[in-house]
């Protein structure tokens, strides 16, 4: 059944200045200006909110979820986190030395 | 990474012309703690401020790779030449955020460039040192970036929202730099006797430098009041190379390692940190391009530019072919 209702707006929701705006949800609306209006009372009503964006779903290009493939790591990549460094055993290792 | 890298200039009123109401409504907001964002009427003088310190970042970041990167190759061993690959990643990284955030204050990414590598710009002074060991990336990891987590914590509290936001991210990618370079510090420290010696000779090295790294002191900046209540600049250099001081000579210490600063100690009347003048005729020599490294690394920079205009070409040019698989 072919979707005969306004075009889709994606919601994106900012509840402070400064903050990332988060999506939120959707809404239809015959232009971006009304869908403004209508994301404001579903979504704005609530919770603090500063700003709103709303951005035509179909201009919205995303990756498919089959092919989660390209986020997948080959291999163990800890070495580029903070947490790949134990750092504090090392340095109570050295300290122990030290003292000997 | 990044630190402060010039003298502040203002030679006039930073208000003058502005809309007295306007100018009131702007302040009030950042009274509140409220963040600016693009949109919003700001004043010249603030927009000029921030595109400054965010562009400046932005090179600095893209700077910063180039002394590190030289070590690549040569890293000891698979582990550690694939840690330094991701953090020069995380660094040229970090430098798009920040040109995409001086951007939406009007300049263009084009400008920010040309600018750079016509010596317009400036970029952290740091960057402008020759990394002639292996020890000497393990310092910029661990020191230098601990400068730039000091600095870039204090900026994210400041007033314009996208420069925020851009640093959050950057501030976590941050955290692996310091520690990865921490890590490879340690092993240095705790390895042959030749080791300690590599890694005791970069610190030498590497301490002025460092000392210059947070920027002239509050006493030679001519910095005003007004940045600091447009939240445009949050901290004075000195209070931020104190807190480096605090959290990092201890750690130093702890690791069998010396400050090459006889004059270094803590005034336990004070609590302040005293050490020997780094010399600011040298600081002002090298961000004004003539310290033993500014040629090298704008050639550098200048070449990578030229050799990478087909992959601009390429990425703008009309798209004709079809995929061969459907």
């Amino acid at each position: 059944m072919s979707d005969t209702q306004w075009p889709l707006f994606e919601v994106f929701h900012q509840k402070a200045r400064g903050e990332h705006h988060v999506h939120v949800g959707s809404v239809h609306a015959p232009d971006a200006e009304m869908a403004l209006v209508l994301a404001k009372e579903q979504y704005a009503r609530r919770m603090a909110c500063v700003n709103l964006w709303v951005v035509r779903a179909d201009h919205i290009h995303a990756s498919d979820y089959a092919d989660s493939d390209m986020f997948a790591h080959a291999t163990d990549k800890s070495y580029r986190e903070a947490f790949g460094y134990k750092v504090g055993d090392k340095v109570k290792k050295k300290k122990k030395e030290a003292t000997k | 990474m990044y630190g402060s890298t010039t003298f502040t200039d203002i030679k006039q009123s930073p208000i003058a012309g502005e809309d007295p109401e306007k100018l009131a409504e702007f302040e009030a907001h950042i009274a509140r703690g409220e963040k600016i964002e693009p949109p919003d009427w700001m004043p010249a003088e603030y927009r000029r401020q921030l595109i400054r310190m965010i562009e400046q970042h932005a090179h600095s970041e893209i700077m910063g790779a180039l002394p590190e990167g030289k070590w690549i190759p040569h890293a000891p061993g698979f582990g550690r030449k694939l840690a330094l690959v991701a953090k020069v990643q995380d660094e040229v990284g970090h430098a798009q955020l920040l040109y995409r955030a001086a951007e939406t204050l009007g300049k263009s990414r084009e400008q920010m460039i040309d600018d750079l590598l016509s010596g317009k710009s400036k970029y952290s002074n740091v960057f402008n040192y020759p990394t002639p060991s292996w020890a000497d990336t393990a310092v910029i990891a661990w020191l230098i970036d601990a400068g730039a987590i000091i600095n870039q914590n204090t900026n994210a509290e400041g007033s314009y929202g996208p420069y925020c936001r851009a640093l959050k991210r950057i501030c976590y990618e941050e955290s692996f730099h310091l520690k990865y370079g921490y890590d490879s510090v340690i092993t240095l420290a705790s390895g042959t006797k030749a080791q300690r010696a590599m890694l005791q000779d970069a610190l030498n090295r590497w301490w002025r430098p460092i000392m210059h790294f947070h920027g002239p002191p509050d006493k030679m900046s001519a910095h005003t009041e007004i940045l600091m209540r447009w939240k445009v600049k949050i901290r004075s250099n000195d209070e931020m190379r104190q807190e480096f001081l605090d959290t990092y000579v201890p750690k130093i210490w702890e690791l069998g390692l010396t400050v090459p600063d006889p004059n270094l100690k803590k005034n336990p009347a004070t609590g302040e940190w005293e050490f020997s003048d780094p010399d600011w005729g040298e600081f002002k020599r090298v961000i004004n391009g003539d310290g033993p490294c500014n040629a090298e690394r704008l050639g550098i920079r200048r070449l990578a530019h030229e050799e990478g205009a087909w992959v601009r070409a390429a990425l703008a040019a009309d798209r004709q072919a079809t995929p061969i698989v459907q």
